[in-house]
């Protein structure tokens, strides 16, 4: 609430400067500008209120925000404030606004200070770097990076997400809720093999972190983790 | 010589035989070919009939396959669900004859004489000419089949009985190609039959009774059930009637979504990005004549105005939602309401925010929205939704301020009414 509460101080002052104090409205021919109806519930980063998150979406890469703006709009990803806002957007103008929030650079926020004990560190650790091989779970970096800043164009990174952010999207994959896309979805076939301890552990490890470096090329995404995403990956592509 | 002669004839014949069976082959080719293109012809016109009248907007599911149905339409009296259409045999119509989709569009009946609910917009329909009904099955006809069985519609008892349905058809249901009226250019005749069937127009914007039943077809504006909006009147000059608007304006609202003084909102955004801004110049502007020419109809509706005199402490109630305005509002719409023609909307004079229905206004703020992209508005600006910070106090407040602010003049709003624009979809 703060913070749109300055943001509309910023853009009063902003205004009024222009202007000199008239009453006038004048509307730049940008992308932030359009995007105002965005930015009041996604700020520069994960915000929380009224029991909802919003999450940041600066610097995320272009084809994953690509494919959850069309999810949104077409109903695979349900979330009805957004759903009303893109309704009556064509796939071209989506690409614009995955386009203007990936180059956005905003600075990440700290990382969440957690205490955890040592077990469920090492349970943590284990999930997102080594996987379990056993029941045909990849570790988390396999998809997300080495470094966990996600592989363009389409998987995610996962730093720099909150805590609530993280749980809460790994439960709606879990309880097979319809919200977020499940089928054909690799993401979907990983998660629902976690179990509560497994979520909470990962979440806190993943925010803990600060974030560092950068995304890495589909290259280093290997030839089977490829095919399992492929349909997240070709969706991505198709509008180039 | 007899030799040669024969060799002659021979060759003659066998020239001639050659000739024919070329030429044979030419008007054979030749109708063929213009066989094909009066087909393809044939399919154009119909791929932008079906365009007009939206067919792919109810019969495609939510990121669904281009009309292979499964789109869920919620109403007063169910949930319906859309048919394939796709020219697969088994789920969709594939099977069907010029002659069935001809009873369908016109008469309102399935291929296998089930009536059909006036959902599927047969009531405007039916004015469709059998000649554009046939473009629009051979367009139907030459997409790519797409098997797919859609769940069944799940209709409210009573009106899942096809005995009520036959009898709300005998005392509602008017069949019949559209009339032109001979007093009228050709123009205006080509508007009117583009509006009044395909273009549905009168399938939102009327006023109903409680069966569901259209109560004229003068376009007099009315809720529509189900989905929480309101359709305004089209021959009022309170509401949405455009007797005064020029042509060139009425015809960039149709084609863009979008002009100096008005923006469309929620279904009317959907019906012009997925219908009308595909309209031919030509036809949009024979829309448009037809449009203008709606005789004002003030008669039915009143501003709604309930309260006489501005008092002092009316005057004070509305400076809080003047303060709510200046925090939330006033960077778009201006301090004046003017906001920034064709980008952010006027709410000074605006007859959607005036309207005695405040409806899509109570809508408006507490969803937000963006005008539909569109040819000529390919990148629209957006309204945010301000249901996560405003309580509906609030939000009551704001509406009943920008109602009765600038010179508008139009019915306070309370937290109750707020409370009732909730819920409902687009
Ligand atoms: C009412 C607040 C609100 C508004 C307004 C809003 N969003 Fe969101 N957005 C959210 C929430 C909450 C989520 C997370 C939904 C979930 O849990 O799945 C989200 C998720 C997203 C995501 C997915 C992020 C990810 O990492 O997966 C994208 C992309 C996005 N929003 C873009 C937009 C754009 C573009 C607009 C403007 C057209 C917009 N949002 C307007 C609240 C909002
Ligand atoms: C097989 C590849 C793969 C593996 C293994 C994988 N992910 Fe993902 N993950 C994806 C893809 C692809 C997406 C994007 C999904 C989409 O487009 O909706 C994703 C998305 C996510 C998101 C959503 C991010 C956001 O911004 O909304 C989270 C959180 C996540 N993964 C966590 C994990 C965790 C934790 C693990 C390890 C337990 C993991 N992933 C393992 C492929 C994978
Ligand atoms: C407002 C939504 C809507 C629009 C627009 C619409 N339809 Fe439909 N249509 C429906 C619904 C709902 C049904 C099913 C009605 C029922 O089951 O009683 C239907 C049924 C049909 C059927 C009958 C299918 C069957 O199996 O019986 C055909 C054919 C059809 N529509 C064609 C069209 C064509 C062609 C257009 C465009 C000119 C069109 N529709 C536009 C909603 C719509
Ligand atoms: C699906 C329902 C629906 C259909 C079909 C429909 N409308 Fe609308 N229309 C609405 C709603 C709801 C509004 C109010 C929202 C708004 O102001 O844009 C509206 C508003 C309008 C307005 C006023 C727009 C403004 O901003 O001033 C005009 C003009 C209009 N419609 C014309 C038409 C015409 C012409 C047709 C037929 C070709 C048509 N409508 C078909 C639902 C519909
Ligand atoms: C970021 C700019 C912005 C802000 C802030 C904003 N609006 Fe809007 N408003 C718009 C745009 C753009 C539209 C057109 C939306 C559409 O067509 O779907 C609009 C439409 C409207 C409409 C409908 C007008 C019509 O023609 O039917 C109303 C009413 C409205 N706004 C009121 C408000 C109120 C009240 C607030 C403050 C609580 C507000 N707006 C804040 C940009 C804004």
């Amino acid at each position: 609430m703060f913070r749109v509460f300055v943001f509309f101080l910023c853009f009063i002052a902003c205004v009024a400067n222009v202007n000199g104090g008239t009453t006038a409205v004048i509307v730049p021919d940008t992308m932030a500008e359009r995007v105002r109806a965005c930015t009041i519930c996604h700020t520069g980063e994960d915000k929380i209120e009224r029991d909802a998150y919003y999450p940041r979406l600066a610097g995320k890469s272009q084809g994953y925000l690509f494919n959850q703006l069309r999810h949104f709009r077409d109903g695979r990803r349900i979330y009805p404030p957004m759903a009303i806002l893109l309704e009556n957007m064509s796939d071209e103008y989506l690409q614009e606004f995955a386009q203007y929030f990936s180059l956005l650079q905003l600075p990440y926020p700290k990382p969440e200070q957690f205490s955890m004990q040592a077990e469920e560190i090492a349970l943590a650790e284990r999930l997102i770097y080594s996987g379990i091989p056993e029941k045909d779970i990849p570790s988390c970096s396999a998809c997300h990076g080495d470094n966990l800043m996600g592989i363009e164009p389409a998987i995610p990174g996962l730093l720099g997400l909150s805590r609530a952010y993280i749980t809460a999207q790994l439960n709606g994959w879990r309880g097979g809720s319809l919200m977020r896309s499940r089928t054909p979805e690799c993401m979907y076939e990983v998660a629902k093999q976690l179990s509560d301890d497994d979520v909470n552990a990962i979440a806190k490890l993943l925010a803990r972190q600060p974030v560092e470096g950068k995304s890495r090329p589909l290259s280093e995404l290997s030839p089977e983790l490829r095919k399992r995403c492929g349909h997240q990956i070709l969706l991505s592509e198709e509008m180039k | 010589m007899k030799r040669f002669v024969t060799f002659c004839t021979c060759s003659y014949l066998i020239i001639a035989v050659f000739w024919g069976s070329l030429a044979f082959a030419t008007t054979d080719m030749v109708a063929e070919a213009s066989k094909r293109s009066t087909n393809t012809q044939q399919v154009e016109l119909g791929a932008y009939l079906a365009r007009i009248g939206n067919c792919m907007g109810c019969h495609t599911a939510k990121g669904g396959q281009p009309f292979a149905g499964g789109r869920r339409l919620a109403t007063s009296f169910g949930v319906f669900v859309t048919s394939n259409i796709t020219p697969d045999k088994n789920t969709g119509i594939g099977l069907w004859s010029e002659e069935d989709f001809w009873q369908t569009l016109h008469h309102g009946k399935s291929r296998d004489g089930r009536l059909l609910y006036p959902v599927f917009p047969y009531t405007e329909y039916t004015k469709v000419t059998r000649q554009d009904a046939n473009a629009i099955f051979a367009y139907l006809q030459s997409l790519p089949p797409i098997s797919q069985s859609n769940p069944a519609s799940d209709i409210a008892f009573p009106y899942n009985s096809q005995i009520l349905l036959a009898l709300w058809r005998t005392l509602f249901f008017k069949e019949g190609v559209y009339e032109p009226d001979f007093s009228k250019s050709e123009t205006w005749n080509r508007g009117a039959y583009l509006a009044q069937g395909l273009g549905h127009c009168n399938a939102c914007h009327t006023t109903r009774n409680v069966l569901g039943a259209s109560q004229d077809d003068t376009l007099t504006g009315g809720e529509i059930g189900g989905m929480n909006w309101y359709a305004p009147s089209l021959s009022s000059r309170l509401e949405a009637g455009l007797s005064d608007w020029p042509i060139d304006e009425i015809v960039a609202l149709l084609k863009t979504g979008v002009t100096e003084r008005s923006m469309t909102l929620g279904p009317m955004g959907a019906v012009v990005r997925q219908s009308l801004q595909y309209l031919s110049e030509k036809d949009a502007h024979a829309m448009a004549i037809y449009l203008k020419s709606l005789s004002d109809n003030d008669s039915k509706i009143s501003s709604g105005v309930n309260f006489s005199v501005m008092t002092g402490s009316l005057r004070r109630y509305l400076d809080f939602g003047g303060q709510l305005y200046e925090k939330h509002c006033q960077t778009c719409h201006g301090t004046d309401g003017k906001g920034a023609p064709g980008i952010y909307p006027a709410l000074a004079g605006n007859r959607s925010v005036t309207m005695k229905s405040p409806l899509n206004t109570i809508r408006t703020v507490l969803h937000g929205g963006y005008p539909p992209t569109t040819q000529g508005n390919p990148k629209p600006y957006g309204m945010p939704p301000f249901q996560q910070i405003l309580r509906n106090e609030e939000v009551a407040l704001i509406v009943s301020y920008i109602r009765n602010t600038w010179g508008n003049r139009a019915s306070l709003v309370t937290a109750v009414d707020v409370e009732r624009s909730q819920g409902g979809t687009h």
